[in-house]
């Protein structure tokens, strides 16, 4: 059984259609990439599944159970962890409090502790920053705080949404290399991104969204020779 | 993993020592205010006698300051409803004492002891349980749990409504508040009272006029002691993952939705502790000698008062309110009767140098101005024989303008006094910081 399933999801912004009913598999451990242009509806598939957004119709599952509706505190308390566009850290928060609040919904301080050694292990400059307001952090070390925040609330589905973001390349291949890691340690991940090369490496499943659609999904090796995919996201002829 | 939550565990303090901590808050802030309502009488010299009741007036202030500022300034919400929260727990208050004591003892007389006792010596009749320091602290109490009912008929809009639309329901509330009040008639006196029913004398809060005739229970203990419980709920919600909520809110409502805050509960959450303090400082407030209650005093304009507060003293921090407090209400009786105040501009120019880690900055100049300003003004006051006090409220609205374009965050920013040291230990000396605003 699939980690998480969308069965015929519809999002409407008001009047819009921003999905037109898509089915989309997670299976446990892999690392999903959900590409496509921008207005493809990839972000609005991720907010749909940590209940940011309510889907008009269709089924969400996480787990075999539906959780489409839900508020979004009770599906990261289910064990979903969403790290927002533009990561969404807390500017005023130092980054020790970025991190304490991230495991916001957990109440066993042991493992909270244990957890956030392992989140400052991995990303060593938080922890020469622990005091530091996250506000005054570079880009990408924000974005390794915003994933390091959404860890501590010990996901087993991490939903990422373009980490690579007006970083650095040099950066961009540090955090797609801890997101492999991550991974490797057994949190399976769904990541929408723009950088199709860095994310289809990293994946091992993939899917195309196309106006509010799944226009193709495939293993990755096989996306990257695809034509439709090479025209359009590669920018080779 | 495992070793390392064992660690954890081993560098948590022992029981016994998180108790003790957990105590010296509450300690301090009894002890303070016993000490204060004990030595307050001896506190000013005749001629400054007007401080001793200036002093109250700060510390009903300080808790409608730093409450309001739990939900101004911790949560983002902007509220202007907060005179209307104070309006009910004031006039909750003044009914179960004025009406209550008739019940009790068959006037409406004050029966305090220590702890309530306007004047001296202090009558302590019998056991605490049957004096009116036990029944004012009931009817504290009260108030405050009827403002925070109404906190929560005023934090459900704010589930969908942000910025000025919520500012726009809470003024409405406010308003609704002070309408209510208005249509009520004068209070019953102690002959008609016994002809009226519990449910009707609801009906004779004062009206227009105010409502008269409360026991003044106000004291320097009752204040202090609740600023003190006050400063040390928000100081606790501050430090604490139910408080970082709010701040998680203010910061960015999406990620805090993302990290599991359930972003409605919270925003109704941060309304009702802020009302339950202001109902208790509207209590406060009801029974102090010289106030009057009445619907006039409690309308917007008051809320606008505690705003500006906040607002100086830096939006989300608890010591920004208290100072934004203690100026707002010093800074027009000072100009009736002008002061030295250069020990009190010593005490903030120090204050901003420990921020900048003794650079000359901006604040530090803006501190020694004010300061200079104001002991020229007492100066010029007195050589010239100027009565300032025909002139406060203008200088008054001009030192906010003032202050606001030289300073728009606020004395202390989003920061606190105590984070200084943080400040201090960060910052290389000689570097001016990267980012942020520091006092």
């Amino acid at each position: 059984m699939p980690l998480l399933e969308l069965h015929n999801v519809k999002v409407r912004y008001g009047a819009i259609e921003a999905l037109h009913g898509i089915d989309l598999n997670v299976e446990q451990g892999q690392i999903v990439a959900l590409l496509g242009a921008n207005g493809a509806g990839k972000s609005t598939t991720l907010r749909t599944v940590s209940g940011l957004l309510r889907p008009a119709s269709g089924t969400v599952l996480f787990d075999g159970k539906p959780i489409q509706g839900l508020p979004p505190h009770k599906i990261v308390e289910l064990g979903i962890a969403h790290v927002p566009e533009g990561r969404g850290i807390f500017a005023n928060f130092t980054v020790d409090e970025n991190l304490a609040v991230g495991a916001y919904t957990r109440s066993d301080k042991a493992g909270v502790a244990a957890d956030r050694e392992r989140v400052l292990e991995m990303f060593p400059r938080l922890r020469e920053r622990l005091r530091q307001n996250a506000g005054t952090l570079s880009g990408g070390e924000q974005q390794m705080l915003a994933i390091g925040r959404a860890l501590l609330a010990r996901p087993r589905l991490l939903l990422l949404d373009e980490p690579s973001l007006g970083l650095a390349p040099q950066i961009v291949r540090q955090i797609f290399a801890l997101i492999r890691r991550i991974n490797a340690d057994g949190t399976t991940i769904l990541l929408v991104e723009q950088n199709v090369h860095m994310a289809l490496d990293a994946a091992s499943y993939g899917y195309v969204l196309e106006v509010g659609s799944i226009a193709m999904h495939d293993f990755p090796a096989t996306l990257k020779t695809s034509d439709q995919v090479r025209k359009a996201y590669l920018g080779v002829a | 993993m495992e070793l390392l939550a064992t660690r954890a565990r081993d560098y948590r303090p022992p029981t016994w020592l998180a108790i003790l901590r957990g105590l010296l808050g509450p300690t301090i802030v009894v002890l303070l205010a016993v000490v204060l309502q004990r030595y307050s009488k001896s506190l000013f010299a005749d001629e400054y006698r007007v401080w001793d009741d200036v002093l109250l007036k700060v510390g009903v202030n300080v808790i409608l300051a730093v409450s309001l500022n739990i939900v101004n300034g911790y949560t983002g919400q902007f509220s202007i409803g907060h005179a209307g929260f104070m309006a009910v727990g004031g006039y909750t208050a003044a009914f179960l004492s004025y009406y209550g004591s008739f019940a009790l003892w068959g006037d409406t007389m004050p029966h305090g002891g220590f702890l309530s006792c306007v004047s001296e010596p202090a009558e302590f009749v019998g056991r605490f349980a049957d004096t009116g320091d036990a029944w004012f602290l009931l009817v504290l109490l009260a108030a405050g749990l009827a403002a925070a009912l109404a906190g929560v008929v005023v934090g459900l809009p704010s589930i969908r409504l942000r910025g000025d639309y919520l500012a726009i329901v809470t003024l409405g509330f406010g308003e609704i508040v002070r309408v209510l009040l208005d249509s009520t008639e004068g209070t019953l006196s102690a002959e008609e009272i016994p002809e009226h029913s519990w449910a009707s004398r609801a009906h004779y809060l004062g009206g227009p006029m105010g409502f008269f005739g409360q026991p003044f229970y106000t004291t320097h203990f009752w204040v202090w002691l609740f600023a003190g419980v006050t400063i040390l709920t928000a100081y606790r919600l501050k430090a604490s993952t139910f408080g970082r909520a709010f701040l998680a809110i203010r910061e960015n409502e999406v990620a805090a939705q993302s990290i599991g805050v359930s972003t409605t509960s919270y925003k109704v959450y941060a309304f009702v502790i802020s009302a339950f303090f202001a109902g208790i400082a509207g209590a406060l407030y009801a029974h102090q000698l010289g106030n009057a209650l009445a619907p006039s005093e409690l309308c917007y304009q008051k809320s606008f008062d505690v705003i500006i507060m906040v607002v100086i003293g830096g939006m989300g921090s608890i010591t920004g309110s208290i100072l934004g407090a203690v100026l707002v209400t010093a800074l027009p009786e000072w100009l009736r009767q002008p002061t030295h105040v250069w020990h009190v501009g010593l005490a903030m120019i120090l204050v901003a140098l420990a921020f900048s880690r003794f650079r000359v900055s901006r604040t530090v100049v803006l501190m020694a101005l004010l300061t200079a300003a104001l002991e020229l003004m007492r100066f010029l006051s007195l050589h010239y024989e100027v009565n300032l006090e025909r002139y406060r409220m203008i200088l008054y609205a001009l030192s906010l303008i003032a202050f606001m374009l030289l300073r728009p965050q606020g004395f202390f920013g989003v920061y606190e006094a105590w984070d200084a040291v943080r400040f201090w230990r960060l910052r290389p000396r000689g570097k001016t910081a990267a980012v942020g605003a520091t006092p």
